[in-house]
């Protein structure tokens, strides 16, 4: 098992906050919209310094959506901020008529996803965005893992023309991936290599993979772990490849079952390469209250359980 | 400046065919909607003869161009036969509307490329938002141009059109000129009736926006507003036609009432309509 040193932990919205502002510096066409979460979204330092290309739309998310997708056609590359929840839930329609159908160039950026936006509560922590997202033609959905590849993730889908959904979020994790990788769109990242069983995660989940992967190393299974940042288009190639090898999988991410990164999965599967599966993440439950760390531990979106789900797997291959 | 610049007469005749082409396209298919679409003939073709400076040969960024959005997506006949009789497709496609494989879907899209649509439209109370983050984008440009969009009085009741209510004046919009059909009319009855609108003129004045009235089925009322529209902009303020409007307007039995929003007419029916308007040019 490789090691994985770091020397900081971040937040993955900061990395977000770091991308648009190199962006602010780089690309004239980049804008920005927020709606009163400024803060939240780490979008302070483009608005410092990109006054005349910040827009403040309050607390009015189908605006925003409407107001981007409108700049595109002026040649903007509108990002919006808001959380997740209010990014998706509240504005499907608007996005799905304005933007994904319209094919418009909007960046539709979110945070506090899942469960560890922690003490605010089920309210907040949306468990289903990446399935409604996904859903949606056109789209492109992406899920990084840490601060630095959040940053160059945001850096990259300005380059790529259509609709994107890029989802991260608030809790402090540690940043382990390079600070000058090239962020690839649809290209998953084998962090691993390894013959006994395939581990697929998304966002948080990767570390917590990587964690599950020393555990195992332990216990002599040899897992491979790959990074799956762009859930949809979705590597099959890759997945195919790890899975021919392995002869099972685990799939883990900090979202609902349905509708997820494991879904897509188990559809890939079931459809060219039928082995057994087992999905770590939210099943069927909205969250609640409490700090990132008991939600993750409670809802088991953690090594712990990708480590179970592993021995399930093997069990059954 | 307008590729057209017709005169009263040319306008008139100019509505007279594309109310033609409005029940013909419904009557072909025996769906989409009669009422709104001939009630708004006046307006769009004010717009794409007379008022915008536009260009037929479709360019979707529209730079040093005026835009024109519709929200109210299902009067999307009386746009599509503007836009044709324009020339920014062949009027033949006409026959294609609402058919499969067609460009002139049921309500405007992008996904096929028929030229002259910027965004899609159909659920409602999007329109706003959309025509002011273009109007946004071209300040950002330095483009001195306008946008036009056309909301649905009934389109009112979505919240979504509140909330851009009160973003264009906060950021001081001004090269926006929104337009409400104000027919009073919505699929199941009066807007009175349905959701009480109350005082429209108050309503959008007190949002920060310059506020204009006028009859929309009389070019010699409609052209002056809109001229007033476009001497109003580029003063810190968005601006409003509430454009009062007769649905079915140009064919008597369908004047006025709701129940045309969402038929076609039948052969007959078809045959009465058309005896009321004469053509202009050709039917396509």
């Amino acid at each position: 098992m490789k090691d994985f040193p770091y020397t900081e932990s971040k937040d993955t919205r900061s990395g977000f906050g770091a991308g648009l502002h190199e962006l602010g510096k780089t690309n004239p066409n980049v804008v920005a919209l927020c709606a009163d979460l400024t803060g939240s979204l780490k979008m302070d330092a483009f608005k410092k310094d990109f006054p005349e290309r910040f827009f403040q739309v309050g607390i009015a998310e189908a605006n925003m959506i409407g107001l981007a997708a409108g700049m595109t056609i002026g040649g903007k590359i509108p990002f919006t901020g808001t959380f997740a929840n209010f990014s998706t839930g509240r504005v499907y329609d608007q996005i799905r008529q304005s933007v994904a159908y319209s094919g418009k160039n909007v960046k539709i950026c979110a945070s506090h996803a899942g469960v560890t936006l922690g003490e605010d509560g089920a309210t907040h922590q949306i468990l289903e965005d990446l399935g409604m997202m996904k859903m949606l033609p056109h789209m492109t959905v992406i899920n990084p893992c840490d601060f630095n590849q959040t940053k160059a993730a945001t850096i990259a889908i300005a380059d790529y023309e259509g609709p994107v959904y890029l989802r991260f979020g608030r809790p402090v994790v540690p940043n382990f991936t390079p600070a000058d990788q090239k962020f690839e769109i649809g290209k998953a990242w084998v962090l691993n290599e390894g013959k006994d069983v395939s581990i697929f995660a998304t966002g948080h989940l990767v570390w917590k993979a990587v964690l599950a992967g020393k555990i195992l190393a332990e216990q002599g299974i040899d897992a491979e772990i790959i990074n799956i940042h762009t859930i949809k288009p979705l590597d099959e190639e890759a997945i195919l490849a790890s899975v021919a090898k392995t002869r099972c999988v685990v799939s883990a991410e900090e979202h609902q079952l349905n509708g997820g990164l494991g879904d897509s999965i188990a559809q890939l599967l079931a459809r060219k390469m039928p082995l057994p599966l087992e999905m770590v993440g939210v099943n069927d439950s909205f969250g609640e209250s409490g700090t990132p760390e008991q939600l993750m531990e409670k809802y088991r979106l953690n090594e712990g359980a990708i480590v179970e789900a592993v021995q399930k797997v093997m069990a059954r291959k | 400046m307008n590729p057209f610049n017709y005169d009263t007469e040319e306008l008139k005749q100019t509505a007279a065919q594309v109310r033609r082409d409005i029940l013909r396209m419904v009557h072909a298919v025996n769906s989409g909607h009669p009422g709104g679409s001939l009630g708004c003939t006046e307006l769009l073709v004010s717009l794409y003869f007379k008022m915008m400076d536009h260009n037929p040969d479709f360019k979707m960024e529209g730079r040093n161009e005026d835009l024109f959005f519709l929200s109210n997506g299902h009067i999307s006949p009386v746009w599509y036969s503007v836009l044709a009789r324009a020339g920014y497709f062949d009027v033949k496609e006409l026959a294609t509307f609402r058919k499969l494989n067609s460009r002139l879907q049921g309500h405007p899209a992008t996904e096929e490329n028929l030229p002259g649509i910027r965004i899609a439209s159909g659920s409602l109370g999007q329109g706003l938002s959309v025509a002011t983050g273009a109007a946004q984008a071209k300040k950002l440009n330095n483009d001195k141009n306008l946008v036009y969009v056309l909301m649905g009085d009934g389109e009112l009741d979505e919240g979504q059109v509140w909330e851009a209510a009160m973003y264009a004046p906060h950021h001081k919009v001004d090269n926006l000129i929104a337009i409400v059909d104000r027919n009073g009319q919505q699929i199941d009855g009066p807007t009175d009736a349905i959701m009480y609108l109350g005082n429209l003129h108050a309503k959008w004045e007190s949002f920060g926006w310059k506020v204009l009235e006028t009859n929309g089925n009389d070019f010699d009322e409609l052209i002056p507003t809109l001229e007033e529209a476009k001497s109003l902009t580029g003063q810190g303020k968005p601006i409003m036609i509430l454009m009062n409007t007769i649905m079915g307007f140009g064919v008597d039995f369908m004047m006025g009432s709701h129940k045309w929003h969402g038929v076609a007419p039948n052969d007959a029916q078809l045959q009465e309509a058309l005896l009321q308007l004469k053509a202009a040019s050709n039917d396509y």
